[in-house]
């Protein structure tokens, strides 16, 4: 596999086999091993065309315990906010040498169109393109839940995860629908019918505009981040009214399962999608879906970038 | 005119009998079962369909303002590769073609390059902001004789703007030619709105956007009894509506592109900006409609919406890029592929979608005359028994933008004929001086 | 194809690999076992076991991933990580025995080396093999060893344990030149 640009581009196998290795990897780092030989050598670009703090450290922080060199591109005060195109400053990049580009822009397709058209060789990793898809917040969280709900197996069968807010512009709605169903949850989809997209009725999902009633049958709730512009476009009458009907608050925690956890890819809206008092809750597992990400961010570079093409075998 | 006497022995013509046309002095001079003529050049046939000169009712020739991708010369140069004789230069150039002036300088371009009959389409309203009516009445009497008004690229979505238009041109035996687009439903929008949409992350531009406004405008035009002429149809849901429009006696027209008729909106998939336009491919379910309505005539004519673009607007990520395709030079095969291979028209109900119904939207006098003896000698062959593979680097227009690229398409376009002098030979553009 | 070592051979080799490390050593107080999975692993704990019945208390004992070490990813698809795990009592200032089931270039020891370095500083690293097949790329040599089997590079040795494969034999493949 040379490139992770969708959840599609894995098999089942695949992405049971990343978990197991950000499994395994997370042990590593637990332990006293903060660094590993394994990329040493290669050089990782971290291709920010649209703003992220956490998603790019959480890139720099697992190529860098890997021993790969990182080279951040970040938009604001770059030659791309400048009017270059995304095409010149792939070259450029690639003219500098890089094995692996990690792309996050504001438009759809833009991780497809850097390794379609071969601008750039080497790996391209979708760290979130437009309302399309963010595959490795889909690996991450599938990560937690199997780490929490999991009881020991490989896959997510059997378990029933809601996922709440903005799924219209939602990437990583997209990409957690297709790597959860694919894993064998279920997966409910909650929101206003406003922000659930035409077509959704295709999707491995269930929809439903009442989240009390959902809130009992799920073992976690992954909220989205609603961003405050959708007011004006009339997706919603005001703050108000959405928190009253899709907000994650304690009244609504109390009917959550002994057992259910909360998600947010973040960063978090407190008091709209989600209170305060839910977020720091003993059911929140929003701060280590951070250090999870790491790990299996880890994981995908390892697999993308340690090993190399077929040959015939070395020996030990 | 040229002095020229050609001889086409044995064509198909108009897809019947094999027979033989003479063209001398500019006209077609005879049509018979076997004609002998010692000064013509003989042109052998056999095998080929013989059609009236194409007439595309909407094109875009891009100059003035946009001569990086297209001027004039290299649109007509492109239109007699695809077999035309006349294309009708759309009005979203820059200046925006809303005078005398702009058109008549459109018109005399078209005359200087000589390889087919350039029609200007005058805009509807000022600099095409749907406001202001432009002035009409100059550009029907200018040197360029302008009876089709269009701010296509822009939709006339103001209700009371579009009446006093529709009104307006009756004095000039005149048509609005409507884009149909409700701007409201439609900001931001770069692919149908669908199932593909909401996997790809792209924002829709929902169906009902252009059925709502052929809904309106039809029942606008029964009120003040004018034509109206709806561009690039592409919903099944318009086609229905125009449909209904037409059986209670409604002036209105229709028209669909080659694209519409083969691609649907899963080829987005790629996110590969050849397949951006507007308005947008849709479902297979729209492609079916669309291909019976132009068999049964609910869409009088296939119109190419050639669009260039520099490739730097195609080269990028798909919300960046420009909307539009290229297609003078791959129309006739598509209709061949889509239509004529179905059995859903025949080469003479061809002849009608592409050059006789469009010369007469457009009061072209000059063009649809479909072959009779004595008319301007406009003529396209092709031989469908030939098919090629599209090259988008090879394409005579000066833009790449082609969806074709890779594509084998059957049937080839081998000859043009415009007033009588060969324009294309053996599917090779003839480059001469001009009149 | 001929059977090298039978069942039998296999356990008569690890009880004396068992008593030499424990002398060589003076005792197990100090000694932590590390195998290398996959079959490095299972020898290691059945080594640890006889250890421990021999002195009569736990050995420290796990197991010692070397895959993110190795010096050939790149020319192969991306290997499984197997589990490492180091008991609680560490390597810092111990023996640690490594346990391999095949000791053959050496690469693998070399970056079994490497990892060890990242657990902490052992006072000394010895090293203990089922088989030594002999054409070592690499200075390295091992302390403790079940078999000497001399091999051409073109025949290949193949360790069947009960734990994984259900019988435990090792086998030569192929022709010796």
């Amino acid at each position: 596999m040379r490139h992770l640009l969708s959840i599609n581009d894995l098999s089942a196998a695949d992405a049971i086999g990343i978990l197991d290795t950000a499994t395994e990897l997370a042990r590593i780092n637990d332990g006293q091993v903060k660094k590993l030989p394994t990329l040493r050598g290669r050089t990782i670009v971290n291709l920010f065309a649209e703003d992220s703090t956490r998603t790019r450290i959480s890139f720099e922080a697992a190529a860098k315990r890997l021993s790969a060199d990182v080279i951040n591109f970040s938009a604001k005060g770059s030659s791309l906010s400048k009017g270059e195109s995304l095409k010149d400053t792939a070259q450029t990049l690639q003219a500098m040498g890089a094995d692996a580009v990690v792309i996050r822009h504001s438009a759809s397709g833009a991780a497809q169109r850097l390794a379609d058209l071969e601008w750039m060789s080497g790996s391209v990793i979708n760290a979130g393109d437009g309302t399309h898809e963010h595959p490795s917040q889909a690996l991450l969280d599938a990560f937690t839940i199997r780490k929490h709900l999991g009881k020991g197996a490989s896959d997510l069968t059997g378990l029933r995860i809601a996922i709440v807010g903005d799924v219209l512009h939602s990437r990583v709605a997209r990409s957690n629908v297709l790597l959860l169903s694919m894993l064998g949850a279920d997966v409910v989809l909650v929101a206003p019918p406003t922000l659930l997209p035409v077509g959704v009725e295709s999707w491995p999902a269930t929809i439903s505009y009442d989240f009390d009633s959902v809130i009992p049958t799920v073992d976690a709730i992954m909220m989205l981040r609603v961003q405050q512009e959708r007011m004006t476009d009339l997706f919603f009458p005001n703050s108000r009214e959405y928190s009253r009907y899709f907000g994650l608050n304690s009244e609504r925690m109390s009917l959550m399962a002994k057992h259910a956890i909360v998600m947010h890819p973040g960063p978090m809206n407190r008091g709209l999608e989600i209170a305060a008092d839910v977020a720091d809750s003993a059911r929140s597992v929003i701060v280590e879906q951070v250090t999870n990400g790491v790990n299996v961010r880890m994981a995908i570079l390892y697999v993308l970038l340690a090993g190399g093409p077929l040959e015939v075998g070395s020996n030990s | 005119m040229s002095v020229q006497r050609f001889l086409l022995k044995g064509g198909n013509v108009l897809g019947g009998k094999a027979a033989d046309l003479l063209i001398a002095e500019g006209r077609i001079a005879e049509i018979s079962a076997s004609i002998s003529d010692k000064d013509a050049t003989v042109i052998d046939l056999k095998g080929s369909i013989v059609l009236p000169g194409l007439v595309d009712l909407h094109t875009h020739l891009r100059e003035p303002g946009r001569e990086d991708s297209e001027t004039v010369a290299s649109a007509s140069r492109a239109g007699a590769k695809g077999g035309f004789t006349a294309l009708s230069a759309m009005a979203n150039t820059s200046p925006v073609a809303d005078t005398a002036g702009v058109v008549e300088q459109v018109y005399r371009l078209g005359q200087e390059a000589g390889f087919v009959d350039v029609f200007p389409i005058g805009a509807v309203t000022q600099g095409l902001a749907g406001e202001q009516l432009s002035e009409i009445g100059a550009m029907a009497d200018s040197v360029a004789r302008v009876r089709v008004f269009s701010d296509d690229g822009n939709c006339v979505f103001d209700p009371l703007v579009m009446r006093r238009a529709l009104e307006y041109i009756k004095k000039f035996d005149g048509v609005i030619a409507q884009h149909a687009q409700e701007p409201r439903l439609t900001v931001g929008s770069q692919m149908n709105e669908g199932i593909v949409s909401s996997k790809l992350g792209l924002k829709g531009w929902p169906a009902i956007a252009e059925e709502a406004i052929i809904a309106r405008d039809v029942l606008l035009a029964d009120h003040v009894q004018s034509r109206l002429h709806i561009c690039h149809v592409t919903t099944a849901g318009g086609v229905e509506i125009i449909r209904w429009a037409k059986a209670r006696g409604i002036q209105v027209t229709a028209e669909v592109t080659p694209h519409h008729l083969l691609l649907t909106d899963d080829l987005a998939s790629s996110y590969d900006p050849v397949f951006k336009v507007n308005p947008p491919l849709r479902t297979s379910k729209d492609v079916v409609a669309l291909r019976e309505a132009l068999a049964d005539g609910t869409i009088d004519i296939v119109a190419t919406d050639h669009a260039p673009h520099t490739s730097e607007t195609k080269d990028c990520e798909w919300a960046e890029a420009s909307f539009g395709m290229i297609g003078l030079e791959t129309a006739l095969s598509i209709v061949n592929k889509t239509m004529v291979e179905s059995g859903l028209l025949d080469w003479e109900a061809v002849a009608n979608r592409m050059s006789t119904a469009p010369a007469l939207i457009g009061r072209y006098a000059n063009h649809g005359q479909n072959l009779t003896v004595g008319s301007p000698a406009h003529i396209t062959v092709i031989n469908p028994t030939k098919s090629w593979v599209v090259d988008r680097d090879l394409v005579v227009s000066k833009s790449r933008n082609t969806p074709y690229h890779g594509y084998e398409l059957p049937g080839l376009v081998t000859h043009t004929f415009f007033e009588g002098c060969a324009t294309m030979i053996d599917s090779k553009v003839v480059d001469k001086m001009a009149k | 194809m001929s059977v090298a070592l039978s069942a039998q051979d296999i356990s008569r080799a690890l009880t004396r690999i068992s008593h030499e490390i424990l002398e060589r050593n003076h005792g197990s107080s100090d000694i932590t076992v590390l195998g290398i999975p996959t079959r490095g692993a299972h020898l290691a704990a059945r080594i640890a076991a006889i250890m421990s019945s021999i002195e009569g208390k736990e050995i420290a004992h796990g197991t010692l991933d070397i895959t993110l070490y190795r010096d050939d990813l790149r020319l192969r698809p991306p290997r499984t990580i197997m589990p490492t795990s180091i008991p609680p009592i560490g390597v810092q200032g111990r023996d640690v025995i490594l346990i391999d089931d095949v000791l053959y270039s050496g690469r693998t020891i070399r970056a079994a080396l490497d990892a060890l370095g990242e657990v902490g500083r052992p006072r000394t690293v010895q090293l203990a093999v089922l088989v030594d097949r002999g054409h070592r790329q690499l200075p390295i040599r091992a302390d403790f060893v079940g078999k000497n089997l001399p091999t051409s590079e073109k025949q290949t040795v193949k360790v069947s344990l009960t734990e994984i494969d259900g019988v435990d034999e090792v086998v030569i493949e192929g022709e010796a030149s």
